[in-house]
């Protein structure tokens, strides 16, 4: 029964954690939005900011990763 | 945990009797080593063949297509002064030539005007002569022509006296013809 | 745990994490450090893909290229234009070490896409070597270079002077967190394509289903080939970033 509860619980918060990758997503989509944004107003100064974009998408998708492996610890490793 | 099968010990920590992964593969410790090790084993092999071969080869490379693409470039620029100079040569060429032919025209002219003017006085003076010679044999004509009136006026009037029945002589009806036709 | 639900009597079977076992490659038996595995192997071929691409394309040398020879300078100039945009002048000269771990990273990652491949990458023991070198690598170079003004890294002048302290710590936990989230992204996105891909494929066991699992698992390729490039790009773009830092420490 213990067991049980314990298993749920994991399932439960693996599922929430799930949230996280979401926000992530919404992070990136900002990054990339604003880049397309500011590269249609200002082509010529698009090309030297990709570096930044993807610096900017690691650094947003980093954190949907960490969610995405704390939901993975849960439901495999703990 | 309570709830794995006891016999899971037999197959390892991380996978059970199926062959299946307890946990995450990631996290099992007991494979960690033999990662590691390979890991560096591999990327100091990629080091090695990078900084030894492959860079310094694509770098020599790349510098010899910049080198190769420099000079092109540069012997292009030269063709292009060269060409340059060619177009500039010609246009002076094409203006001398230009000149050359206006020269030769206008000499032409001025020896063709010489020859006319020189045809033209040759013709005048010949018409002059031509006039002079004309002239004096109308006057010759003339002057046979008054001669004969005077014979004819003489005889005439000769003949007129000698048939009125007197006699005259011939220098004095001469005489009185002429002082008449000079009258 | 997650044991029950993959048992061998249910009607779907789910083993998402299987791909991800380190087994030796001749026989069986246990792990040790020398033992050649699954792992070993696929490491090797991407070793043996870098060898074919940067000194079997390159062997001719020729002033205009062969196709493998042209990519292999696409390569090259890539990342030598990356380390010299981000660090410099004077970073070019780690260019070697930051190309080898793309060139490593790039080609483990596609060799993995390759049905029934291992990805060594999708291991954080594996990403985890390499972000540490690096993080310990740049931070040896900072100290070495810039000697105690290095710490002037996470002593934010241009702040007012009440919040420096605070940024400080904010800085300094980020510095330290950068290695773990450096090696994470890495395996975290390799292992995250793989189990999705894992996971349709196991839907594709129910007929009604297969036709969109298949199409779904084509998708998810498409993107896999995508995330495998574009994180070989960040790993090495991070590491240049971290590098300037060590460099040029002042903002």
């Amino acid at each position: 029964m213990e067991g049980e509860l314990a298993q749920m619980g994991q399932y439960i918060g693996a599922g929430l954690t799930a949230f996280g990758m979401g926000g992530a997503a919404i992070g990136v989509g900002n990054v990339a939005g604003n880049y397309l944004a500011g590269a249609l107003r200002n082509p010529s100064a698009a090309a030297g900011q990709t570096a930044t974009l993807f610096i900017g998408i690691a650094f947003a998708e980093a954190l949907g990763i960490f969610s995405f492996l704390v939901a993975l610890l849960l439901m495999f490793a703990v | 945990m309570a709830t794995e099968p006891i016999n899971t010990e037999l197959a390892g920590t991380c996978v059970n009797e199926f062959g299946s992964a307890i946990g995450m593969p990631q996290l099992c410790g007991e494979w960690f080593g033999n990662q590691i090790f390979w890991l560096v084993v591999a990327l100091v092999a990629i080091y090695f063949i990078l900084s030894r071969v492959a860079l310094p080869r694509i770098g020599s490379v790349l510098a010899e297509r910049q080198g190769t693409i420099t000079n092109d470039i540069a012997a292009a620029e030269d063709l292009k002064v060269k060409a340059t100079q060619a177009e500039a040569a010609y246009d002076k060429a094409l203006v001398d030539a230009r000149a050359e032919a206006q020269r030769i025209v206008a000499a032409a002219k001025a020896d063709i005007q010489a020859d006319l003017d020189k045809a033209i006085a040759k013709a005048d003076a010949e018409i002059a002569a031509k006039s002079a010679e004309s002239e004096k044999a109308i006057s010759e004509i003339r002057a046979g022509a008054l001669q004969n009136v005077e014979e004819v006026a003489k005889d005439t009037a000769l003949a007129i006296v000698e048939a009125m029945g007197s006699t005259a002589d011939a220098k004095s009806v001469a005489s009185a013809v002429d002082a008449q036709m000079k009258g | 745990m997650a044991g029950e639900a993959r048992s061998e009597e249910a009607g779907l079977v789910f083993h998402p994490m299987d791909q991800f076992i380190v087994k030796p490659f001749f026989g069986d038996g246990a792990v040790s450090w020398y033992t050649i595995t699954n792992s070993t192997v696929w490491m090797a071929l991407a070793v043996l893909a870098v060898f074919a691409l940067l000194v079997l394309g390159t062997s001719k040398r020729a002033v205009i290229p062969t196709r493998m020879q042209s990519v292999a300078e696409l390569a090259y100039g890539f990342i030598y234009k990356m380390v010299e945009d981000i660090c410099g002048k004077d970073g070019v000269k780690y260019f070697p070490y930051i190309m080898t771990l793309f060139m490593f990273i790039v080609f483990a990652n596609f060799l993995g896409l390759l049905p029934t491949a291992f990805t060594p990458t999708a291991h954080i023991a594996v990403t985890a070597v390499m972000a540490f070198a690096v993080f310990f690598g740049v931070t040896i170079l900072g100290f070495v270079k810039n000697g105690p003004s290095f710490l002037g890294l996470f002593w934010v002048n241009s702040a007012p002077l009440a919040l420096r302290p605070v940024l400080a710590l904010i800085e300094l936990i980020s510095y330290f967190v950068r290695p773990v989230s450096h090696s994470i992204r890495l395996a975290g996105n390799m292992m995250a394509g793989h189990a999705v891909i894992k996971v349709f494929a196991g839907f594709a066991a129910i007929t009604a289903i297969a036709p969109f699992s298949v199409l779904a698992i084509t998708a998810m390729y498409g993107l896999e080939m995508l995330v495998s490039f574009i994180q070989a790009y960040v790993f090495a773009i991070l590491t240049c970033v971290y590098l300037k830092d060590a460099l040029h420490p002042h903002h």
